[in-house]
């Protein structure tokens, strides 16, 4: 499998808002603990290493 | 002074070499009288190697220190004949708890699988294993151990090694053969051959103190992250023999030694901990930090490094003892083959190349596990702590939670000693993996695989053998039939091997894999025999 690159997602702006509404009422510090929990959910849910790898390369991380 | 136990005094004794003045040559001299010392001398005795066994001090450890001792080297220590004692004096556990802050995060179950004679974990202070294993050594003929000697310096000629000793009678040289330096971390031995010891310091400190109470806590393991006792940091609780209870506290990278180890400093930590005013009083304590670090090469010429003076590892997980018992049960087998001119020198170039790729692996482990505890960046923690919120409610996260990956044998899976496979296989067992143990009944009587391998090479086949034995050179393996020398009335055994009529093993004298068929052809297993010992 690779790294999906084309929109993927049903009504973007709604989703954008729907992201940005859910850390509303969060600090920055809540929001990035957030953050951390969406990253681990969403990484267990796609699993394939190679999809991972690729999207931390995608997002500017450092990868082996 | 502790509570629970009193420390033996062993007596100085001048060797007759000393006071004669005679320079003698021994085939083994082994540095270092802790756990990995004292396992290489019970080895090298039980593969007919004599051993002089030098130790700078005159007692046991000093303290609990290591702790944990899992299964697989439990296994060679019964080989040697000295497990019993350690599992009935040792505490067996299987059950441990995650909390995170005042919340219990989730809790694991070891599992341990049926069939097996020994455990998967037991605590035990460090004092009682050695004390086991010194009355070992004392019994064996062929070990000589000497206290209150400490080698000042050492040099290598072509075919010995010659070692300054200093005693309390003054200074005197031994030769050897060879030497198993085992004289952990700050290895002597290993400067004076010039290895190089590399690889990451870490700055944090952690506090361990041994408390005696009485406790109706149930026998499991305790891991905290940043619990409301001892906030930002990590704890653990574990139960050892004689109702003595091992504290682990991580103090962070500004925590003073000296004043933390003070007892007006750890047992308001202790009280905060358990949280009510049972009574307890404090026995051991001490404050240490820990590197991840191996050196560059196992052998240099005729000094062969193992334990903590080949690799130093986080205490997450149990790793440095455990595999230091490892290194020794790899090596002596191939020294004996060496000394014996059964086998080329070449073969104990494999003990570096076996050894330090299991080195690295626990090396990998243990950093992992402190990245995982002891969190570098606001980043990292914030992961960590992202982890251990959702493993509560959430499955998936729970191997993410890393509070020490427990120590396992690791597999020689690319060793130059292994036939590769020609057929398939399936089942847990993996070529170059030490052989699991399983129950089997010979001669009518119950009993297990480990202990019915012989001290050489075995070749295990299931069904009728064509032959009793396969040789090559002098290397000679005997035949083990199961169905006619051992019985597998449970099964286990071809479900452990996935064996099937013909379905043949070569194990090596450590009882590693060393080659596998779906059929008994003597003349692969010459050749597999003569590879696994680079004939």
């Amino acid at each position: 499998m690779e790294l999906r690159g084309t929109a993927n997602i049903d009504d973007p702006d709604g989703f954008y808002e729907e992201l940005i509404d859910s850390q509303r009422n969060m600090s920055d510090e809540e929001a990035a603990l957030m953050n951390c929990k969406l990253v681990l959910i969403l990484a267990n849910h796609i699993g394939d290493r190679t999809v991972l790898r690729e999207a931390l390369r995608r997002a500017g991380g450092q990868t082996r | 002074m502790l509570k629970t136990y009193t420390y033996p005094r062993f007596d100085y004794a001048p060797s007759a070499e000393q006071r004669s003045g005679v320079v003698r040559r021994h085939p083994v001299v082994i540095v270092g009288a802790g756990p990995i010392g004292l396992t290489a001398a019970l080895d090298c005795a039980a593969r007919g190697l004599p051993a002089v066994l030098l130790d700078d001090n005159d007692t046991v450890s000093i303290g609990s220190r290591a702790v944990c001792y899992a299964k697989r080297p439990l296994e060679i220590w019964d080989r040697l004949g000295c497990a019993d004692r350690m599992v009935k004096k040792g505490v067996s556990w299987k059950v441990g708890k995650v909390f995170f802050r005042d919340r219990l995060s989730y809790q694991f179950d070891l599992l341990p699988e049926t069939g097996h004679k020994m455990p998967a974990m037991i605590n035990l202070q460090q004092y009682y294993l050695e004390e086991y294993m010194i009355d070992q050594v004392l019994r064996q003929e062929r070990i000589e151990l000497r206290w209150k000697q400490k080698v000042i310096s050492l040099r290598q000629e072509a075919d010995h090694v010659v070692l300054t000793v200093e005693t309390p009678d003054g200074v005197f040289a031994i030769e050897a053969d060879w030497v198993i330096a085992c004289d952990g971390a700050n290895s002597d031995v290993r400067k004076m051959v010039g290895g190089e010891f590399t690889g990451h310091f870490f700055q944090d400190r952690f506090l361990i103190a041994d408390v005696v109470m009485k406790a109706d806590y149930p026998t499991e393991r305790w891991f905290w992250f940043d619990p409301p006792f001892h906030p930002g940091q990590s704890a653990l609780l574990h139960r050892q023999a004689d109702d003595v209870w091992r504290i682990d506290f991580q103090l962070g990278r500004e925590a003073d030694a000296t004043e933390e180890k003070k007892p007006e400093r750890i047992i308001p930590r202790v009280r905060a901990m358990l949280g009510d005013d049972r009574e307890f009083e404090l026995e051991w304590a001490s404050v240490y930090q820990f590197a991840c670090r191996r050196i560059d090469n196992f052998r240099y010429g005729r000094v062969l490094f193992a334990g903590d003076a080949a690799h130093q590892v986080s205490p997450f997980g149990a790793r440095g003892a455990n595999t230091g018992v490892q290194d020794i049960d790899n090596l002596t087998w191939k020294l004996k083959l060496v000394m014996d001119g059964a086998a080329p020198l070449a073969l104990l170039d494999t003990y570096d190349e076996e050894r330090a790729f299991a080195a690295d692996d626990n090396l990998m482990n243990s950093t992992r596990s402190t990245d995982f505890i002891s969190p570098k960046s606001k980043a990292s923690r914030r992961y960590r702590d992202a982890v251990l919120e959702l493993a509560e409610d959430n499955a998936f996260a729970r191997p993410l939670v890393n509070s020490g990956r427990l120590s396992k044998p690791t597999p020689y899976v690319r060793s130059s000693l292994n036939t590769p496979d020609e057929e398939s296989f399936s089942g847990r067992t993996r070529l170059g993996a030490n052989c699991d143990d399983a129950p089997i009944a010979r001669d009518g009587a119950e009993g297990w695989l480990l202990n019915a391998l012989g001290e050489g090479f075995t070749v295990l086949t299931f069904g009728a053998a064509p032959a009793r034995e396969v040789t090559s050179g002098r290397i000679r393996a005997a035949v083990l039939a199961v169905g006619d020398d051992l019985m597998d009335r449970k099964g286990a055994l071809a479900e452990r091997y996935d064996g099937r009529p013909g379905t043949t093993y070569l194990i090596r004298p450590d009882q590693h894999v060393a080659a596998r068929w779906r059929s008994f052809d003597t003349a692969k297993i010459e050749r597999a025999l003569a590879r696994a010992v680079r004939a």
